[in-house]
């Protein structure tokens, strides 16, 4: 197996013309994921996660925009041909959905729709196609495979259909899977096999795993750093432990404080004040700055830019040393 | 009230597994109907074209079931030779329109943009006249016969599959399931024609059905103005033209190919129904 490769997003911004002016639901968003590493972007619906997966691989359609660079295996993925671009997709770099229930073909049976992968992006003959079926499905631990390959999508329940979509997404060996919140839509035990899963397979294929979610418990049990977004921008990022240990951002801080803590005093939750800004009416300055108890006239005037901290620690607000040392507050 | 709901959804599963009465007697009508359009002689009790000028226009009798024609020629051979000639007509006028038609409409409703606007300003330029006179005007361009008649209403036919199918395609092309093909790196092509197409066929095929019994009748309407089959073959448009002129006095020359022509058209659209049923309850 060739090595692992690393992404590097430079300056990704989405932004999609509609009737009321331009929105930009992804804004100089930058990041990077190495090989075996387990990336999480979190953040509240609406804060941009999705598109920002959906942006790296080309999956925005008009009148959305992209802009930035998308630097994997050496070229620019915005920018590269189509027919290029097809081969990474898929091949290079799997994306698994939300939604297990509407994302496979209700038609074909799920052994086609691996196979369907497996044509686009190897030589594999029909035989061996549908051996290296068989063994995927063993893989993401669907029993009885000879079987199962030959059933529909329907006869399959949530988290089966969702390991189908894994098999399928890890079909010719992608170097980086792109997961838009892959347990949501599944029951908590079962949300806990795919994840497991997902991280066994990671261990054996040497895969970066961007993990979109906005489930703080997966995020620890998961992921290796953190980035969390915030009207369609990073507002803080860096390693599970750093940012669980000492949010920097007041958002996060925020969202932190909003998640039951086992073993701790049994108290109220705290929930963050407000509602996220609309897209296309930010505020000026500090887009949390409206929501945020340690906002000052400084932070109205002015938006803070991400800054690094410290190694592979960024964060984006004027105040990260007061949060820091507020931290005892909540805990 | 759980018992009643239980036993609710154990009536539907039966009744998806059960095969619509419509598609039932459709199937049936069409078979026995094809089998006598593929082996006409077989049935017909006398050749469609011999005529016997001792049995002018007689009534139906043991001898003629359906009488005679003004040539003396059996109408009930003529109607059954006439199916051979009838069910191609259904067939081959509505095949290529059904094939091109939704491949075509596939591939717009897919592509959007400019393309399907120029389809949208195309369909509406077509649908404007009504669709037997916009076909009558190519046939008599193009001269009468079954063949000019194909390519005529192949013309004009193939937009209503394809306006279906971009319908359909618009609707599918946006799902995650498509979504998903993309992101595993599909050709468009490959998208559309093999992710996109199982999904869209139903209602095609439906409306195909539909059409093969609106084929027929106006296969028989040019037949009847002398565009399509050419007399002396034995067609039921052809036949009731033939016996304009004797309605009064031999009633049984239009009216036997006119039940052929109501049933024919009767079992297509009951296999159509069927099969959109059949269709929905597997879903």
């Amino acid at each position: 197996m060739k090595a692992g490769l690393s992404l590097e997003v430079k300056n990704l911004s989405t932004t999609f013309e509609t009737p009321l002016g331009a929105v930009t639901a992804v804004d100089g968003v930058s990041f990077d994921v190495h090989p075996g590493e387990v990336l999480g972007l979190v953040g509240e619906s609406g804060s941009g996660k999705s598109v920002t997966l959906r942006s790296l691989i080309g999956l925005i359609h008009p009148p959305g925009k992209v802009t930035g660079q998308v630097t994997w295996n050496g070229q620019d993925l915005l920018s590269v041909p189509p027919g290029r671009l097809r081969r990474v997709r898929g091949g290079e770099i799997a994306m698994i959905f939300q939604e297990p229930m509407t994302a496979l073909n209700p038609v074909l049976t799920v052994g086609l729709q691996v196979e369907e992968n497996l044509r686009a992006h190897t030589a594999l003959d029909r035989g061996q196609r549908r051996a290296r079926a068989i063994e995927l499905f063993d893989l993401v631990g669907i029993p009885d495979a000879k079987r199962r390959l030959e059933n529909y999508p329907h006869q399959f329940s949530g988290g089966m259909r969702q390991r189908v979509m894994i098999a399928i997404a890890l079909a010719s060996n992608p170097k980086l899977l792109l997961a838009d919140e892959p347990t949501t839509a599944l029951d908590v035990t079962i949300q806990d096999q795919i994840l497991k899963l997902i991280l066994s397979l990671r261990d054996e294929l040497q895969m970066g795993v961007v993990l979109v979610t906005h489930d703080l418990g997966v995020v620890a049990g998961t992921c290796d750093r953190i980035a969390v977004m915030y009207a369609g921008r990073i507002v803080e990022s860096g390693s599970v432990l750093e940012i669980f240990d000492g949010p920097r951002h007041a958002y996060t801080r925020g969202l932190l404080a909003s998640v039951p803590q086992a073993g701790a005093e049994r108290g109220p939750l705290l929930a963050i004040e407000g509602t996220p800004p609309a897209l296309s009416a930010l505020p000026t300055g500090c887009a949390f700055g409206p929501r945020c108890s340690f906002a000052n006239d400084a932070c109205r005037a002015t938006r803070p830019e991400l800054a690094e901290i410290g190694p592979g620690r960024q964060v984006a607000c004027l105040h990260h040393e007061t949060v820091a040392a507020s931290k005892g507050q909540f805990a | 009230m759980t018992f009643a709901l239980s036993l609710r959804g154990q009536r539907r599963k039966t009744r998806a597994r059960r095969i619509p009465v419509s598609l039932i007697v459709g199937g049936a009508m069409l078979a026995i109907q094809l089998l006598l359009a593929v082996f006409p002689s077989v049935f017909a009790p006398y050749a469609p074209d011999s005529f016997d000028y001792n049995a002018l226009m007689q009534p139906p009798s043991l001898a003629h079931l359906f009488g005679t024609d003004n040539f003396g020629r059996d109408v009930l051979s003529r109607v059954i030779h006439a199916y051979s000639v009838d069910m191609q007509i259904a067939f081959f006028a509505t095949v290529l329109p059904f094939l091109f038609g939704t491949s075509i409409g596939a591939v717009i409703g897919y592509t959007g943009g400019l393309a399907e606007t120029i389809f949208g300003r195309l369909v509406d330029a077509i649908i404007t006249f009504p669709f037997l006179v916009l076909v009558i005007a190519i046939v008599a361009v193009l001269g009468p016969g079954l063949n000019n008649m194909y390519i005529a209403v192949g013309v004009v036919d193939w937009v209503f599959y394809a306006r279906l199918a971009v319908a359909e395609v618009k609707v599918q092309k946006r799902l995650d399931y498509a979504e998903a093909g993309r992101a595993m790196g599909y050709s468009p092509a490959r998208i559309v024609f093999r992710h996109l197409m199982p999904n869209i066929i139903t209602p095609l095929i439906v409306y195909w059905m539909t059409d093969m019994a609106l084929a027929i009748l106006l296969g028989s309407s040019l037949g009847y103005l002398g565009l399509g089959a050419q007399p002396p073959i034995a067609e039921w448009g052809v036949q009731i033209a033939d016996a304009k002129n004797f309605m009064g006095t031999a009633w049984w020359m239009s009216v036997f190919p006119g039940v052929a022509i109501v049933v024919a058209g009767l079992s297509f659209s009951l296999t159509g129904d069927g099969v959109a049923e059949k269709m929905r309850t597997r879903r």
